[in-house]
């Protein structure tokens, strides 16, 4: 069943167009790779998909419902309930340790201090680093940063992650365990999830592969298969 | 990715003690998950010219009968020829020997870009579904270590292709150009 959907969604960063009319859909539970070349606009899409940006033309529904029209005060709580958010370079909060980053989300939610710190603690056990949950992210490597960004962006079960370059800026082992861990997770409690990337290994982890060229969805699915403008090298 | 030497890891299977054929066969094919499985005669024949070399030697005969009732051990001359192998670095590539590569170039000289193209798409198409494949493979619970370990060779390999695939594709025109001028 379809849960997300953009149609006709066209965005320009003043007079760089960046989207040029994507037309696509998720459905409950899917994992969709996102990929293209440099510039093609998938953090565009993405950030769209996410009620982060609005599209200049276009819509994206969610369950049916429009949510490119809704202010942000009600894009911003629908992030925060049914959507989470995962970037190349986590974006912890500094000031906060481990496991106050990664329950933040549910306190934000409503949840009971106590309730949010156990949860917290279960999720970074998840992504195996329980033993950073007192630590601030600028005592922790790239990759425990990482790993805590991940628990704290499935820690509400989401009903879509929007993961852009989640394993960028990781070494591929463990690039590959992060990744590992948030699929399976994710079949777990049937979130679907957007995965921008622009690594063949990364995108064979989904069910599904959009290819985006130029700001339009390529439907050969392959990709560059008509010259490109100037042969660029 | 051929070029395994075959011997060599007969050699090395050896090294914990005699072994008939057909049990060298099995842990082979245990040992290297998805390698090409040995054939029965190929193990004999490798066997036959390792103990004409004097690496391996008969170790005991089961009653009589055909080569498959031979236990075969390693010997000395054996056990050295298996270290150097160990302690030799591969030379890394040291021709740029690939059908992928062979076959685009060629499509250039006999044909013209979208031949070119076309294949590279249908080979880059071919490619992602064997990525997936293993992938797949590798988060099946029941994987071992050495099958994980194996997939990993390969897709490590596959993704290499797939990105000279996706660089090439961008270049083939220009390449075109060059090759005719
Ligand atoms: N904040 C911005 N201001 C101006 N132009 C932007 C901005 N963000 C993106 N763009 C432009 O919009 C187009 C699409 O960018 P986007 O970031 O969506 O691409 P991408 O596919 O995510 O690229 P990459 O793989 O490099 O991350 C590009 O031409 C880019 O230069
Ligand atoms: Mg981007």
């Amino acid at each position: 069943m379809t849960q997300l959907q953009a149609r006709g969604v066209v965005r320009a960063y003043g007079p760089t167009p960046a989207l040029r009319g994507v037309t696509l859909e998720v459905a409950e539970g899917e994992i969709v790779a996102v990929t293209g070349p440099s510039g093609c606009g998938k953090s565009t899409l993405l950030h769209c998909l996410a009620g982060i940006l609005r599209p200049d033309v276009g819509e994206v529904t969610w369950r049916g419902h429009r949510i490119d029209t809704w202010s942000e005060a009600a894009r911003s709580r629908l992030r925060r309930t049914e959507f989470g958010v995962l970037f190349q370079f986590g974006q912890l909060v500094a000031e906060l340790t481990a496991a106050e980053n990664v329950a933040l989300p549910l306190l934000l939610a409503g949840t009971g201090r106590r309730e949010a710190r156990t949860a917290a603690l279960t999720w970074l056990e998840r992504f195996g680093v329980a033993e950073v949950a007192d630590v601030r992210p600028g005592e922790m490597s790239g990759g425990q940063q990482q790993r805590c960004a991940t628990a704290r962006a499935l820690v509400t079960e989401p009903r879509v992650l929007f993961a852009d370059e989640p394993t960028g800026a990781l070494d591929t082992l463990t690039g590959e365990q992060v990744l590992t861990q948030l699929v399976r997770l994710a079949r777990e409690q049937r979130t679907a999830v957007v995965l921008v990337t622009h690594e063949p290994r990364i995108a064979a982890y989904a069910d599904r592969e959009i290819v985006l060229r130029d700001g339009l969805v390529d439907h050969t699915g392959l990709g560059l298969d008509v010259p490109l403008a100037g042969g660029a090298r | 990715m051929g070029g395994v030497s075959t011997p060599h890891v007969l050699l090395g299977l050896l090294a914990g003690g005699s072994r008939h054929g057909y049990e060298l066969k099995r842990a082979h094919d245990e040992r290297l998950p998805r390698a090409r499985p040995l054939a029965f005669g190929q193990v004999y024949a490798t066997l036959g010219r390792l103990e004409r070399d004097g690496l391996v030697a008969a170790a005991g005969q089961d009653r009589v009968g055909g080569p498959d009732r031979t236990a075969y051990a390693l010997t000395d001359q054996g056990r050295v020829t298996l270290d150097q192998w160990l302690s030799t670095v591969e030379a890394p590539m040291p021709y740029v020997a690939s059908t992928l590569f062979a076959k685009v170039v060629v499509a250039l000289l006999v044909a013209d870009v979208d031949r070119a193209r076309s294949y590279l798409i249908a080979q880059r198409a071919a490619h992602t579904a064997r990525l997936r494949e293993l992938t797949t493979v590798k988060g099946d619970p029941a994987a071992t270590l050495s099958d994980v370990v194996a997939a990993d060779f390969a897709i490590a390999h596959l993704d290499a292709d797939l990105r000279w695939l996706h660089a090439t594709l961008g270049r083939v025109a220009d390449w075109h150009r060059e090759v005719h001028p």
